[in-house]
């Protein structure tokens, strides 16, 4: 039943783009408009949605999906015109007449497959970017966030044109039928050992595949004119702050499902480990619940130093000095993100010529994600591409190249049958030799 | 039983005989450097058998024997010798071992190493003209005009701007930010990805080859070139002179086929660039997929052009030519592959066609020493299959004639073969030009949408209404109106596929940005504090917040006043 359903939803959307009805500029901004409509209208469900998959608190659905969501739909709109015009090249007089342009248009068919810790703006954001860019879409949200998935399901054709736009349903099948058909562009954000299947399945096409992927980001915590105690004193009551006494009685968010919970619950066991925990540490099945954990100097080589933890554990690793952090960073895979709080300009441009990363954020986390001048995306090990604002309208569509001649001038010398005068003009061509190539042409340069 | 690519010109492999004794032996003379060595297939069982029948579509393996040839395989029949490759997976795994210390040292990522490295690249191609000349002359019969032109001028024009432009594309870009992340600044940085592959390939072995290169070391990459065995004179003229000219800590050459390349592509690099056709390119792709590198494929595809009643048909044709049968005798990745015309221009443009082979190449273009031949036997044997196709041999309208000798065969125009013809399907790199006539020249978007998207597409017309349409409708890397293959000397034009044609772009600034990542920077101060954004979560900060978002400052003042907006 699947498969059918596929390769039917699959044929639509050729024809779709086939009609080029969605390369127009009011298709685009239609849909884009929808999607707004969408946001604004079921605010409340899609609240409700998280924090029934994850236990996401509203003011975090808020600021990391819808909003993040809303700011694209906002930017795309203002700029479409101006992101869908051709830009205009500089081509050298030597050329004249003729101009260059580069002219944006959409892909085709593509494919998003998104991840279960941002359900909503994982698979909506990159959905922007393809949309304002005119090319028909899929979106395959996360199984593991099955209220989200199905809200989207269910209200997307309600709002977009669902012969243009689909969201589709399903698993690890799903997904593999999927990978299966000929995309023009397939988005994906999850795990490297998936990234590595959606790849290779993308090489039998020649699809082109933005892959974002994760990592170990570290945070660089600098002395700041505070002891080492007192730092992890700051972070103890800034939990405290945030989340009381008594964490489990406030919203915070869940652990996705049991499957990470034993994963996280394993990492800790190893005995090593357990006796670095300075605070927290405490957990419950049941509701899926892990206490804000801070963890001092586990040992290197264990799990939690070496796997991406993607939990509410938060091991630091002292050093000697500050800038050995700068080697420790860099003798491992290139993370997503690194984060470097200190007042030092020096150790600043040392973490940037030194290390590398999706990214540097200096004296915060996460914001750089909300600034989408910036491009998102990974180096290495944590992917490749990029999207986000203006990248997102470009990660979806190609360049194309347009070169225009005029019939009247005309160089006998660009002919064959080759001989040396020929060649002694081309020289001169090729160096802008200006004054050589006219002084040839009226023939009073013999060598 | 065949023996792997051709001879290389130079004797590499020495065979003698112990007298009476009988006992043949076998001396190996090669630098050290990782020139291939002659290998029987049996003894590469491990390689893939998908990449070797594809290499071998490629040309690689079905040359006529030569003498020494069959000698050497009886030779080691009787010694029951089997070849081990000499650049085999340890080989490169300690090849990228010593490129990644060469990178961690952080000597490749600086301006004065990038310059200092260009400049030798530069001295290089003008102080070994001669050499350069003579090794495409060897390799494809390229006539020296082209290969100054297509050539030698193009990567000393790549170099050029590199020096002009580097310091220039080094900087950061600023990126804007916004209310909503108050006191910060941003910018993207070019970082250099570290050590990267270049494959290149036989049409235009020295600029397809340096090109890719010069962009890898302009962006401060470690960089392994494996320049094409099907041109064994250009490549190894490349090994030669890369390894004298630059800095083989951070550049080396790796000369070879199958294997070589197989090994190669077992490594983890930080971005493969590959210039081919799209069956290789997929095992590229996919290989590279198993440690996450990112890649750039420059493929093929057939080329159209659309050739309008309302042009001036004398310069067309010459452009036209030009483009397909002067540019390596069609065997160039953007070569017009096949023409669009209507029913009723199709004769007048035939005629003048005709003409204009006449004035370049004379009556007997065999005779013509600017023809560059086909470049191996292999293809030779491809092109003619297309010809000699049932329904295909009979729509010759010119040329024809063949030489398996000389690899040569005439520059060939065919008027409306079939379109589930091989030769309307495959990609035809080489001097064959159907004609496919049409009723009205808009019909011809429609064909050439309804087959895989081309790397590029040429449009020769007087119309503005009809080229506006063409550049609306038509998807193909990059486009050209009234003239053909300039595209490439055009670097202010990213210069790329899309689909079946490739993915990523190359050329000028786009060269470098190839190689580069490009890393986001964000500054903050510790000011500018927004208790909205911490847990315990209110009502009121969630107010606040999406003011904020919306950059509301009414709406700000309102949440902080406890009156929230709704």
């Amino acid at each position: 039943m699947e498969f059918l359903h596929i390769d039917k939803s699959m044929e639509e959307l050729r024809e779709s783009f086939k009609s080029r009805r969605t390369r127009s500029v009011a298709w685009r901004k239609s849909q884009l408009k929808g999607l707004l409509r969408l946001l604004e209208e079921k605010e409340e469900e899609i609240f409700r949605a998280l924090q029934e998959d994850i236990g996401k608190p509203r003011v975090e659905a808020y600021r990391d999906e819808v909003a993040v969501i809303k700011k694209s739909l906002d930017l795309s709109l203002a700029c479409l015109e101006e992101w869908m015009a051709s830009k205009k090249v500089r081509v050298p007089i030597i050329a004249f007449p003729t101009s260059g342009e580069v002219v944006p248009e959409p892909l085709g068919v593509v494919l998003i497959i998104s991840s279960w810790n941002c359900p909503f703006g994982l698979s909506l954001d990159p959905l922007v970017g393809a949309i304002a860019a005119g090319n028909a879409a899929v979106v395959k949200p996360s199984e593991l966030a099955p209220a989200s998935s199905a809200f989207m399901a269910n209200n997307l054709p309600n709002y977009l044109d669902n012969k243009a736009v689909k969201v589709i349903q399903g698993g690890v099948s799903v997904t593999e039928q999927l990978l299966d058909k000929k995309w023009d562009k397939i988005l994906f954000t999850g795990s490297a050992r998936v990234g590595r299947i959606v790849m290779t399945a993308a090489a039998k096409h020649l699809t082109p595949v933005i892959l974002e992927l994760g990592g170990k980001c570290p945070a660089i915590y600098d002395t700041l004119s505070s002891s080492m105690d007192t730092r992890v004193n700051l972070l103890k009551d800034q939990i405290k702050k945030s989340y009381g006494d008594n964490p489990r009685e406030i919203s915070m968010t869940r652990i996705i499902n049991k499957h990470h919970f034993q994963r996280l619950r394993s990492i800790l066991k190893d005995p090593k480990v357990a006796a670095s925990v300075v605070h927290g540490g405490s957990m419950d099945e049941d509701n899926l619940f892990i206490e804000p954990t801070i963890l001092m100097n586990p040992p290197l080589d264990s799990d939690i130093m070496t796997e991406e933890i993607f939990g509410p554990l938060l091991p630091i690793i002292t050093l000697e000095k500050i800038e050995d952090s700068i080697e420790f960073i860099s003798s491992r895979p290139q993370p997503l993100a690194i984060y470097v709080f200190t007042k030092n300009e020096t150790l600043k441009k040392r973490v940037i010529s030194e290390t590398s990363s999706g990214s540097v954020t200096f004296n915060d986390c996460i914001i750089q994600y909300v600034l989408d001048t910036l491009p998102f995306g990974g180096v290495g090990q944590s992917g490749f591409g990029k999207y986000h604002g203006k990248f997102s309208f470009d990660a979806f569509s190609h360049e194309k190249a347009v070169l225009r001649r005029s019939f009247i001038t005309e160089f006998s010398f660009g002919y064959p049958p080759w001989n040396d005068y020929k060649l002694r003009f081309i020289r001169a061509a090729f160096s802008f030799d200006y004054i050589a190539l006219f002084l040839l042409f009226v023939g009073l340069k013999r060598s | 039983m065949n023996l792997g690519p051709k001879m290389p010109s130079s004797p590499q492999v020495f065979t003698g005989c112990l007298g009476q004794a009988g006992l043949p032996m076998i001396f190996f003379l090669g630098s050290p450097k990782g020139n291939y060595f002659l290998q029987p297939r049996l003894s590469l069982g491990q390689f893939p058998k998908f990449l070797a029948k594809s290499w071998a579509r490629e040309g690689h393996a079905q040359e006529p024997q030569t003498r020494d040839s069959k000698r050497l395989l009886a030779v080691q029949l009787a010694l029951g010798v089997s070849e081990k490759a000499k650049f085999d997976s340890v080989s490169a795994a300690s090849m990228v071992e010593e490129l990644r210390e060469s990178f961690a040292s952080g000597k490749s990522r600086s301006y004065e190493w990038r310059m200092s490295q260009i400049k030798m690249l530069l001295n290089m191609v003008e102080e070994r003209e001669s050499d350069i000349i003579k090794a495409l002359q060897e390799d494809l019969s390229k006539p020296e005009l082209e290969s100054f032109i297509s050539e030698i001028s193009m990567t000393k024009a790549s170099c050029k701007l590199v020096l002009k432009e580097l310091k220039h594309w080094m900087k950061p870009e600023k990126a804007k930010t916004s209310l909503t992340t108050a006191a910060s600044s941003a910018e993207i940085v070019s970082e250099p990805l570290g050590v990267v592959l270049v494959i290149s390939t036989w049409n235009y072995p020295f600029l397809l080859s340096l090109d890719p290169v010069i962009g890898a070391i302009a962006a401060g990459n470690a960089v392994v070139l494996k320049p094409s065995e099907i041109a064994p004179a250009t490549s190894s003229l490349l090994a030669r002179f890369l390894t004298e000219y630059l800095d083989s800590s951070a550049i080396q050459v790796v000369e070879g086929s199958v294997s070589e390349t197989t090994a190669l592509l077992e490594q983890r690099w930080d971005k493969i660039f590959y210039t081919g056709n799209g069956k290789v390119g997929r095992i590229v792709m996919a290989a590279a997929a198993k440690h996450l590198t990112p890649v750039v494929l420059e493929l093929g595809g057939k080329s159209p052009v659309i050739v309008d009643s309302n042009i001036n048909l004398d310069v067309a044709a010459k452009r036209i030519t030009v483009g397909k049968w002067a540019s390596n005798n069609g065997q160039a990745c953007i070569a017009p592959d096949y023409i669009l015309t209507t029913k009723s221009f199709a004769p007048k443009l035939v005629d003048a066609l005709k003409s204009t082979l006449e004035n370049f190449f004379g009556e007997d273009p065999s005779q013509s020493k600017d023809l560059s031949r086909i470049v191996n036997y292999n293809h030779f044997t491809r092109l003619t299959k297309l010809l000699d196709e049932d329904k295909v041999s009979d729509k010759i309208v010119h040329g024809g004639q063949r030489d398996g000798k000389r690899l040569y065969i005439a520059p060939t125009i065919l008027l409306d073969v079939p379109q589930d013809s091989l030769i309307m399907n495959d990609e035809i790199f080489g001097p064959l030009f159907p004609i496919i006539t049409v009723d009205k020249l808009e019909e011809s978007f429609d064909f050439i949408n309804s087959k895989p998207k081309p790397l590029s597409a040429y449009l020769f017309t007087k119309d503005k209404m009809l080229e506006k349409e063409f550049v609306r409708r038509v998807s193909a890397g990059g486009l050209l109106i009234n003239d053909t293959i300039l595209q490439l000397t055009v670097d202010s034009l990213p210069f790329g596929g899309v689909g079946e044609s490739g993915m990523g772009s190359y050329h000028g600034k786009f060269s470098f940005d190839a190689f580069s990542h490009k890393k986001a920077v964000m500054y903050r101060s510790f000011g500018g504090e927004a208790p909205v954004r911490y847990p315990p979560y209110t009502p009121q900060k969630l107010s606040l917040l999406k003011a904020l978002f919306n950059g509301d400052i009414i709406g700000i003042i309102l949440a902080l006043i406890g009156r929230p907006r709704k």
